[in-house]
């Protein structure tokens, strides 16, 4: 069975086509790399996804269902985390929130909320972490707890948007190894978005290439190629491999990298 | 203290309780300060102080306006505050954004309150009290339109409370798992305008801030816990609108001064007392 269908879809956000006729299907127990250049498409690919974005024409299928908000069955980690970095609130009450939180009533666990909110903190080595307050945590620390919260409610699938950014190489390592074990162990389907393939080599099945409407799935091998990419940028790309790592170039700009540390300037700035 | 002086404290205490007014006033501040204290929680965890602030003034405009039209200005300010409440919360949920909207609003609504004021002057006494509150004043009929009130809004509070902290802390993730973010923010700033309302009988709308935003802040600094946090919160302006009365009777000076230099000389105290060196260097991080 596949995990999520694409079939003829357009995706728009207001006056901008951000996908135009895009058909996929990414396969139950995948681990998908979402990749692409800035503004392609990724957050609001996944946002299709959660339902939170209908698409313009075609269809969607998730995990057999047509997508809606409030599905159980999958787990979610948003780029944009406006409250976390600033709560004094302990790592634990903030995982803990998203225990049916969608629930009206207080905010008492019950035994069983106890125990998932401790095997989700488990799973992810995050014990410690959440007995302290969010706020004192650092961008690695924090992105590990908040993986603990996207595994609350035990998805089938889990879409991670952009969870390295503004990590070191190190803290990247891990995360990735982190959720590839989660997803191997758990048995689930996984899209990780990220803005350069380098982190995910040898923990991808494959890869979803977003850029210029358009869309690319296949293994790295196979889309990671100067052709294919030469069309989802709309210029000629040369990919050259480099002792095991992938540079995506354009008249020897490396456009991978440059985007990244594009985006950690301005995050800085 | 000797006996003697310590038998004195005591005799003056039990005085203090044998005057209606007085019972009235620990009565009607006890339930404002439960109240006001859990709904600030809420209120510093979404970072809205401010929208909290406004509601007080637009809920002036309100108890003016009432009296004008010859009404009572207490159900004047109710209505307003909750009207405001749930208006804000329509507007959009990122009202921390919204700080310039919600200033100029706060503006002209004490700007009509004092042409209401100007319309219909024999009422310019009560302003005074309006404003900055007056606790010793409060009838019994009060007491118990506040104990309705405050027992409607925590009822209220507590059937939203998981999915407001769920939408609070983690709004993108809780749109995804469907939680309505306009649905919340418009029923929760509606307890704000009700609690407003309350906060406003004891400590007058300029001062909501001080019992409802002080205890919070503080119990947020002293506990990283959720439940201790909101439970600290309310005991602490529960104290502090106690002792404020309690003061004010042995001073003659004002409750609500009393109140706000009590609530600034704990949230001072909490800051205080978790200041160590690399205090600073942390949060920057």
């Amino acid at each position: 069975m596949n995990a999520i269908e694409f079939t003829d879809v357009t995706l728009a956000l207001g006056n901008r086509t951000i996908l135009q006729d895009v058909s996929f299907a990414i396969r139950e127990r995948e681990f998908i790399g979402v990749l692409g250049p800035n503004g392609a498409g990724k957050t609001t690919a996944l946002r299709a996804v959660l339902g939170l974005v209908a698409p313009r024409h075609g269809r969607i299928v998730v995990l057999g269902r047509p997508p809606l908000p409030g599905n159980p069955a999958i787990g979610y980690l948003p780029q944009v985390q406006s409250q976390a970095a600033g709560t004094r609130l302990r790592g634990r009450d903030f995982v803990a929130a998203s225990y049916h939180g969608h629930r009206p009533g207080l905010p008492l666990l019950g035994a069983a909320g106890r125990r998932e909110v401790a095997a989700a903190l488990e799973r992810v080595g995050a014990e410690d972490l959440a007995r302290r307050p969010l706020s004192e945590l650092s961008g690695g620390e924090r992105q590990r707890l908040l993986l603990a919260q996207a595994l609350i409610g035990r998805p089938r699938l889990l879409l991670l948007d952009e969870p390295l950014i503004s990590l070191d190489p190190r803290h990247q390592t891990a995360v990735v190894a982190l959720t590839r074990s989660l997803q191997q162990e758990l048995g689930i389907t996984v899209l990780f978005t990220a803005h350069e393939i380098n982190p995910l080599l040898g923990a991808i099945d494959r890869v979803l290439y977003l850029g210029l409407r358009q869309a690319a799935l296949g293994t790295v091998a196979e889309v990671i190629t100067g052709p294919a990419l030469s069309r989802l940028y709309g210029m000629a790309i040369d990919v050259v491999n480099l002792n095991g790592r992938i540079f995506v170039m354009s008249d020897g700009h490396d456009l991978e990298g440059s985007a990244h540390r594009h985006d950690e300037a301005h995050r800085h700035a | 203290m000797t006996w003697k002086a310590a038998r004195i404290a005591t005799t003056k205490r039990i005085g203090m309780l044998e005057y209606a007014f007085m019972r009235n006033a620990f009565a009607a501040a006890g339930i404002v300060a439960i109240l006001g204290g859990c709904v600030g929680y809420f209120l510093v965890l979404r970072g809205q102080t401010f929208a909290g602030h406004a509601l007080g003034h637009v809920g002036f405009t309100g108890a003016t306006g009432a009296v004008l039209i010859g009404a009572s200005p207490f159900a004047g300010l109710l209505a307003f505050s909750l009207l405001a409440g749930i208006g804000m919360g329509f507007l959009g949920e990122r009202m921390a954004e919204r700080d310039v909207a919600i200033g100029i609003v706060l503006a002209l609504a004490l700007g009509f309150g004092l042409l209401f004021l100007n319309l219909y002057t024999a009422f310019a006494s009560q302003a005074v009290a309006l404003l900055f509150g007056n606790v010793l004043a409060v009838d019994v009929r009060t007491v118990l339109a506040l104990f309705v009130l405050g027992l409607a809004s925590l009822i209220g509070l507590s059937v939203i409370s998981r999915p407001l902290i769920f939408a609070s802390l983690q709004p993108e993730v809780a749109e995804a798992k469907g939680v309505s973010l306009r649905l919340y923010s418009v029923l929760f700033l509606g307890i704000v305008g009700l609690a407003t309302a309350g906060c406003a009988e004891i400590v007058g709308v300029l001062l909501v801030f001080t019992l409802m935003v002080g205890p919070a802040a503080t119990a947020q600094r002293l506990t990283e816990r959720f439940g201790s946090g909101l439970l600290l919160a309310a005991g602490l302006a529960l104290a502090e609108a106690w002792l404020g009365i309690t003061l004010a009777f042995y001073t003659n000076w004002p409750t609500s001064f009393w109140i706000t230099a009590l609530s600034t000389a704990a949230y001072a105290g909490a800051v205080l007392s978790r200041w160590h060196p690399g205090t600073i260097e942390r949060s920057a991080r």
